[in-house]
């Protein structure tokens, strides 16, 4: 290794302890930074609300991180598998254990009221518009 | 790398056991260049699949969520493993849809495993919207411990 090389992962390890985070985990997070699998998605609008559906296979509801504020929603999740010891791999598509993806949210929706369920790899969350902004049928009166 | 050769884990320690998984999810995911396969297909091809190998087995792990298992076929020839199925997108009619990214419709994969499996001996199991088949190596294939007299 040389000396820049050392330095610049010094560098970034110090970051990363900065978040409380054992030296083991630091090492494997600094090697698959890089690597995140991003999900495909649906995405949809009704009259009540966007519905997002995110592909996560191998995320159980413990390894899923769904959070939301005003402006964004992110959505991540780590692939747990059940492995037998010792194995080695002969052919990867999936280089990460790590999914994320996120998406900038607008101001007509009630990000408190987001409702997320996970059914078989498959991630699906529920923004509700506002009230004063859902889709009202105007019904024409004739006289 | 060598660190993994040389210590051994304590398999009372809860931690040391985390550290095993997360040690053969990097080995299973890879930070090495793999070799392509030669039925190997182009990026974003559904469903994407990992192939993991131990002494006694051979691990396929096809990442495809919300299937029926039912839908799915599987077959076993030698050491040629096929998976076969449908998988169908609702549509909502009455919404406008902004992406539309998810896999719709018939897929069919087809791995090549080690000559050594035994394709008598064949799990398949779903779950989290992973399909996990495992194949056992022949007995015979397996390494053998030789004692010097």
């Amino acid at each position: 290794m040389t000396a820049t090389q050392n330095v610049a992962r010094r560098g970034s390890t110090a970051v990363e302890k900065e978040s409380g985070e054992s030296s083991t985990a630091v090492e494997s997070r600094t090697r698959q930074r890089d690597v995140v699998l991003i999900p495909a998605v649906d995405i949809f609008e009704d009259a009540h609300q966007i519905t997002v559906q995110a592909e996560m296979p191998g995320v159980s509801k413990e390894g899923l991180n769904v959070q939301a504020d005003r402006n964004s929603l992110l959505i991540e999740g780590d692939v747990a598998l059940d492995l037998p010891t010792g194995m080695s791999a002969l052919y990867a598509d999936f280089r990460s254990t790590k999914y994320r993806r996120s998406f900038t949210l607008s101001g007509e929706l009630e990000t408190a009221q987001i409702a997320a369920s996970l059914k078989d790899g498959l991630l699906t969350v529920r923004i509700p518009k506002r009230v004063e902004f859902r889709t009202r049928k105007i019904k024409v009166e004739v006289p | 790398m060598f660190e993994s050769l040389f210590s051994s884990y304590d398999t009372d320690n809860l931690f040391d056991e985390f550290r095993r998984l997360e040690n053969e999810m990097v080995q299973l995911f890879g930070h090495s260049p793999w070799p392509a396969g030669i039925r190997a297909l182009e990026r974003g091809t559904f469903p994407p699949l990992n192939v993991g190998a131990t002494p006694e087995r051979v691990d396929v792990y096809l990442f495809a969520a919300n299937l029926e298992p039912k839908s799915l076929d599987l077959s076993i020839q030698q050491n040629l493993l096929t998976v076969s199925g449908t998988r169908n997108v609702e549509v909502n009619e009455k919404a406008q849809y902004y992406r539309r990214e998810r896999f719709d419709g018939e897929f069919r994969r087809v791995i090549t495993l080690p000559d050594d499996v035994d394709p008598e001996r064949v799990e398949a199991k779903y779950r989290d919207g992973v399909l996990q088949i495992t194949i056992q190596r022949h007995e015979s294939a397996r390494p053998r411990q030789i004692t010097v007299n």
